[in-house]
């Protein structure tokens, strides 16, 4: 018998949860304006698709950057060579004045401090190597991205242990939430490394506020032993008040005001994770970064980046882009002004279909509340709702299940990722799936209506052929 | 696992991985490239410098990929108008490119003479041969468990294979006796000593060519491995990063090859690791492959490839270049053609200096026997005349100790990652060397 790892064969993949699912139903039958109108809508993917146009514009003027040139002469040779695990230092000297720039140059960032990874899932993984040993755990606040699950487990060993947040007090971080997540990884024995924590938060679509970051390093400061991670993979994409404030912020800000050394070594215990997947829209480049004031982790981490360089391809092209500042300034602020529009319009498109959602002003999806259209308050009927918006609506949203959320009901819809027109078809089939659903927009429904659904969507699960859903819808 | 550093901040722990030396890069196979660092040499700026004959790669087909570039803008850009681009950055699929799996599979089979077909179903992508070694790893064994690679190997492997593994290297050991050609006793002597130290075994791995000896590997040897695997039902990775730096097309055998010829019979054992960082000269573009003949671990291998994916700009540039046959033609033969005549200036040279090396057949290096000249037959012996050969010669060649060389006194020497009329510099320092070391010897 060919064995193979307990990697191999445990489920730690994560990809049987249902974030998954939707995705490969999507494949299945994907929405297209002119071949497929009746297929599904992607809106599970936390893409940016708003602003290719200014990337595309600023490739036709600097072709040299793509055509392996500089000043018009062929570095090709140098950068086919180019594999030093330290990163191309014109790209890294790029990239963290971007950083600083996207923070208001509040906080600077050196760039002997960063390490290149192949986009953020690599980055997250490696600090998990380097922090935290096989069966250790880190907190994390819920709803969190799925994808954690799989970044931060599967091949470390490591636990994620939630931090509960409710809609409450909008699901932030409390001090009680915290400790009782404390107390749990001590029940089940697991040592705590640390705290990790996105912000802005996916999938709240939220900046976290001075006192939730204080309360993370007040956590820190007295627990010696632990770190904090803060992937700020979104720390581009806030486009309202209040302004974005980065862990570093903090740090710098008490730092400032205690006027002494760091003699709890904070900075050595807070590490940044940095990705130009979202903010430039560029996850096909795979370009990730961790940011670490601590050496030891900085020299680990750089050493471990071997499994998982960027192409130094790829690194001379963004070294180029993110080094004229007139385009960052311009794009910053511009893909900003076009999430916040087309926050905007899911956001209204909602409210007509009698949906709120979770006030945000970042990210690239909304946190939406369907409690009202379950049928009860379990996440048996939260399956069940997501079931008849994927096949009968012809939605992919996420599940707040598939993100650890412990109220059923909210999903996470994105928003940057298809055209205007699409975004107000998707909410027009919404409106019309709760109209039938609840009878009216008022959440009042008819037991007809329910065993027609009902059979809809169970003829929609047995039948195989795609032809015949879309006749269906 | 590894020995533990003593920290600045003991109350600021890290995992035993971040701390532990098994990165393996305290070995001199990395000491020797620091020195080179600190005092490269230069044609004009630095005549005197350390000639790096440490790092294989292959820098003599340049201006063929620079030609291909030069006639093919479309490879490096995306095409006017139209949502080339957008598709292209949004990409991230860990299938890879379609367009380009099917061109790294016909490569494949290009470069072994299309004795063997490669299904780019089956093509997994990896930012490098580096991730795909350790990924494969990850999959084929549990930490504590033993992968057995026959000496002497890729100084590489001691980081890549165990690192964040947790698994083991037991060696298979070689030498001389049959131009160090990896035997049945070996494997079974290896075998036995993995379980001697509880150690389960789950997998042998091979490169082939060999790194850092140079050869491809025998029909009958391939076949004998290939049974032993079978026998102790375990795992068989082929590293065959070198396959198109074989100087001669017929002499090169895949283990593809051995499986077509078994009408793939236990093929599932069998995992195939490729990357165009030698046979292309790409290193900095992170472009590796797995090739398994197993589903499970083609399905696995691509959910983890997540954590290493390859540029899609980059996947997009060579998909383009590795489909133009005319080019990958051209590119095979010529290239393979300028490593031999490398490979016969730096064996020449040598032989004129009285050094002799293994008889090679592929690669960027030969495995160059410096016994005769050791002060003691022994692992410091060979590491005074390495040093000697870094300080006085100022060349930066591979001690055979960093790369687990049973037998003392043989050094990989690169021949490929230089020009032409460096390489003649190197022979004449080497000549000098060796001629002081003969007037030494009869006292003058």
């Amino acid at each position: 018998m060919k064995l193979l790892s307990t990697k191999a064969t445990c489920n730690s993949h994560g990809q049987d949860s249902s974030y998954f699912l939707g995705w490969e139903e999507y494949e299945k039958n994907p929405y297209d304006n002119v071949h497929n109108p009746k297929g599904i809508i992607q809106m599970g993917l936390a893409e940016n698709q708003l602003s290719f146009d200014l990337l595309e514009s600023w490739l036709a003027k600097n072709p040299d950057a793509s055509g392996f040139k500089r000043d018009g002469k062929s570095i090709f040779r140098e950068l086919a060579l180019f594999q030093d695990y330290h990163g191309m230092p014109a790209f890294k000297q790029a990239l963290v004045d971007f950083m600083a720039e996207i923070r208001g140059n509040k906080v600077t960032f050196d760039p002997n401090h960063i390490v290149l990874t192949a986009g953020s899932t690599s980055a997250n993984e490696t600090l998990m190597f380097c922090l935290a040993e096989k069966g250790e755990a880190f907190l994390l606040p819920t709803p969190y991205y799925p994808g954690f699950d799989r970044d931060l487990k599967w091949r470390t060993g490591v636990e994620i242990v939630p931090i509960h947040c409710t809609s409450s007090n909008n699901f932030q971080v409390t001090e009680q939430a915290l400790q009782q997540a404390y107390q749990e990884a001590q029940k089940r024995n697991l040592k705590v490394k640390g705290v990790m924590v996105t912000n802005p938060s996916n999938p709240l679509g939220t900046t976290m506020s001075r006192s939730e970051l204080n309360l993370l390093v007040d956590f820190i400061k007295e627990n010696k032993d632990m770190h904090l991670i803060s992937d700020e993979i979104y720390s581009g994409t806030v486009f309202s008040s209040p302004n974005f404030i980065s862990v570093m912020e903090i740090l710098k800000d008490r730092n400032d005001f205690n006027n002494s050394k760091d003699a709890d070594n904070i900075f050595e215990r807070v590490h940044v994770v940095y990705s130009l997947s979202k903010d430039l829209g560029l996850p096909g480049f795979r370009v990730g970064a961790i940011y670490s004031e601590n050496d030891t982790v900085v020299a680990a981490a750089t050493k471990m980046s071997s499994f998982g360089l960027i192409s130094s391809q790829t690194q001379y092209l963004l070294s180029a882009m993110l080094g004229d500042k007139k385009f960052t300034k311009n794009y910053l602020a511009e893909n900003l002004k076009r999430l916040k529009k087309r926050q905007n319009k899911l956001v209204s498109g909602l409210q007509k279909a009698g949906i709120s959602c979770l006030e945000s002003n970042a990210g690239l999806f909304c946190w939406v509340d369907m409690r009202h259209l379950l049928h009860s308050n379990t996440f048996e009927a939260e399956m069940e709702l997501w079931k008849k918006i994927v096949y009968q609506v012809g939605l992919n949203i996420s599940p707040g299940s598939s993100c650890h959320c412990t109220e059923p009901g909210w999903f996470r819809v994105c928003f940057a990722n298809m055209s205007e027109e699409t975004l107000k078809l998707a909410m027009k089939r919404l409106k019309a799936f709760v109209v039938e659903s609840t009878g009216n927009v008022n959440g009042v429904t008819t037991k007809s209506t329910k065993r027609n659904l009902l059979t809809k969507w169970v003829f929609r699960l047995s039948s195989r052929d795609q032809r015949d859903q879309q006749e269906e819808r | 696992m590894g020995l533990e550093i003593e920290q600045e901040h003991p109350c600021v722990e890290l995992s035993n991985i971040a701390t532990s030396e098994t990165h393996g890069e305290n070995s001199p196979y990395f000491a020797g490239w620091k020195a080179y660092d600190e005092n490269p040499y230069h044609e004009i700026t630095n005549p005197s410098g350390v000639i790096q004959m440490g790092l294989a790669e292959n820098q003599v087909s340049f201006d063929l990929l620079e030609k291909y570039l030069e006639e093919h803008s479309e490879a490096s850009t995306w095409g006017k108008g139209g949502s080339s681009f957008r598709d292209n950055a949004l990409f991230q699929d860990y299938h890879g490119l379609k367009s380009f799996r099917k061109a790294m599979a016909s490569f494949m089979e290009k470069i072994r003479g299309n004795k063997a077909k490669f299904d780019y179903e089956r093509i997994v992508l990896t930012a490098g041969a580096t991730a795909a070694n350790e990924l494969l790893t990850f999959i084929l064994a549990n930490p504590g468990d033993a992968l057995l690679v026959p000496t002497p190997y890729y100084p590489g492997f001691d980081r890549d294979l165990r690192w964040r593994t947790g698994v083991n290297i037991i060696p298979i050991h070689c030498d001389s006796s049959n131009n160090f050609q990896i035997t049945l006793e070996a494997l079974e002597t290896a075998y036995k000593n993995a379980e001697s130290m509880n150690m389960k075994v789950k997998a042998v791995l091979i490169t082939n060519p060999s790194n850092p000896l140079g050869i491809s590997i025998q029909r009958s040897v391939l076949e004998d491995i290939l049974n032993f695997v079978t026998r102790k039902n375990i795992h068989l990775v082929s590293d065959e990063i070198y396959s198109g730096s074989v100087f001669s097309s017929h002499e090169f055998i895949s283990i593809a090859e051995i499986l077509e010829s078994r009408q793939y019979k236990d093929a599932e054992r069998c995992h195939i690791v490729y990357s165009l960082s030698k046979d292309l000269g790409l290193p900095g573009f992170r472009v590796g492959t797995i090739y398994s003949y197993n589903d499970k671990v083609v399905t696995t291998a691509r959910r983890m490839s997540s954590f290493t994916l390859i540029s899609s700009q980059t996947q997009h540039l060579l998909a383009s270049m590795l489909s133009d046959e005319s080019f990958t033609d051209n590119y095979i033969k010529v290239n393979r053609e300028r490593l031999r005549k490398r490979y016969e200036m730096i064996i020449e040279g040598l032989k004129s200096a009285g050094i002799e090396c293994l008889k090679g057949n592929a690669g960027l290096f030969c495995w160059m026997n410096m016994s005769p000249m050791l002060e003691s037959n022994t692992r410091e012996g060979e590491l005074k005349l390495w040093n000697e050969i870094l300080n006085e010669v100022k060349l930066n060649i591979s001690p055979g100790c960093s790369c687990h060389c049973s037998e003392p006194g043989w050094f990989r020497v690169c021949f490929a990652n230089m020009s032409e009329e460096t390489l003649e510099l190197a022979l004449k320092r080497i000549r000098d060397f060796m001629n002081n070391k003969d007037r030494k010897d009869i006292g003058i």
